[in-house]
């Protein structure tokens, strides 16, 4: 006979353990969200993952939200219950396969040099997805043993999710401009 | 029954070829039938369109009544370059370097929208037209051509072939 503890209130206990390093809770349509400053996230994701009653022990996801240009800060002028201090928004989507319940981890990292602390040490499945992230979205993962591009080829230029990135980089040819693109395009050599 | 007598030697060219007699061409027509009437693609395919190829090749249209049943798995052996699907600009060098494996004389079909012009793609990621990489010879439009269509462009590259001068390769 295993002794499982019973399933505690993820809010509660986070906010017992780590007071008003829990700088914003959100519930929507069933799910929670807790909003850490990122030099907290691997305490609190260590925490998350062990204590008893919570046991988050799957990392489903790590995701990366680019707010630019006005949807963060103080010019967001969202709804009241978001919390969106900076551009880059990084959630960690976890799961509790002993208790069947998930839980959203997020945190937010400046404009300039936006800096994630790794959390390669408490999940190694974390390598791929912040190496995702580093490269479409430019957001560095201090302590990452292996920062290269995943998808982009090396020697990329630039973060092709971001929202301020160019889309694409010829005009679309129609039959009114075909000549005048055609004109620098830039065709191959023998 | 008796038994048939082979030519003998030292047999004239008539008797050997018995009717068929003499054909006398330029030098020009014989390399160009030779080279329309066995022309390899590269075993190469890049993303959807190399379904609608692989079709072409299978026994509903049968690619081999023109002499390219064959699909080299070498770049060596190859003669037709057939960019099947969107180069990524990650894949680009490949591509490139394919091309610059295969032997002289080599041809490219650029099959589908895609690899022609960039098709639906127009973003950072996919080249807008695999001639920005490697020099193409025939353009097949469709998103995915049908069968048809890709062999109207082979049938056209053979046209080309046809009038090709073999003097231009040396």
């Amino acid at each position: 006979m295993v002794n499982i503890a019973p399933a505690a209130d993820p809010v509660e206990k986070a906010k017992e353990r780590f007071g008003d390093d829990i700088l914003h809770v959100k519930t929507f349509a069933g799910e929670t969200t807790l909003v850490v400053s990122p030099e907290n996230v691997p305490d609190v994701l260590r925490f998350l993952k062990s204590a008893a009653g919570l046991t988050y022990n799957f990392l489903s996801d790590i995701s990366a939200v680019d707010y630019y240009p006005n949807d963060y800060g103080d010019h967001y002028d969202g709804e009241e219950s978001d919390f969106r201090p900076e551009r880059f928004g990084v959630a960690y989507h976890l799961y509790s396969m002993l208790y069947n319940r998930r839980l959203r981890l997020k945190t937010y990292a400046m404009e300039e040099d936006p800096v994630v602390p790794s959390v390669i040490d408490l999940w190694v499945g974390a390598d791929w997805l912040e190496r995702e992230i580093a490269d479409m979205m430019g957001v560095r993962f201090e302590g990452h043993p292996d920062p290269r591009r995943l998808l982009m080829p090396d020697d990329w230029d630039g973060h092709p999710h971001r929202r301020d990135y160019p889309l694409g980089y010829e005009t679309i040819q129609f039959s009114f401009n075909a000549d005048e693109i055609a004109e620098h395009k830039p065709f191959a050599e023998e | 029954m008796g038994v048939m007598e082979g030519p003998k030697q030292g047999a004239t060219v008539s008797q050997k070829l018995g009717n068929l007699g003499v054909v006398t061409t330029s030098l020009d027509a014989a390399i160009n039938w030779a080279r329309t009437g066995a022309m390899w693609p590269l075993l190469f395919g890049l993303a959807c369109c190399a379904i609608e190829m692989m079709a072409t090749q299978a026994g509903n249209y049968d690619l081999s009544r023109f002499g390219m049943e064959l699909n080299r798995a070498s770049p060596r052996q190859s003669d037709l370059l057939i960019v099947a699907g969107r180069v990524t600009r990650k894949m680009s060098p490949v591509v490139r370097q394919l091309y610059d494996q295969m032997a002289d004389p080599k041809w490219v079909i650029s099959m589908g929208d895609c690899a022609s012009c960039g098709g639906v793609y127009n973003n950072y990621a996919v080249v807008q037209g695999v001639d920005e990489i490697i020099p193409v010879d025939v353009y097949v439009a469709g998103c995915p051509p049908r069968p048809e269509q890709l062999m109207h462009g082979i049938l056209t590259l053979h046209e080309k072939v046809k009038n090709d001068n073999w003097s231009d390769w040396a």
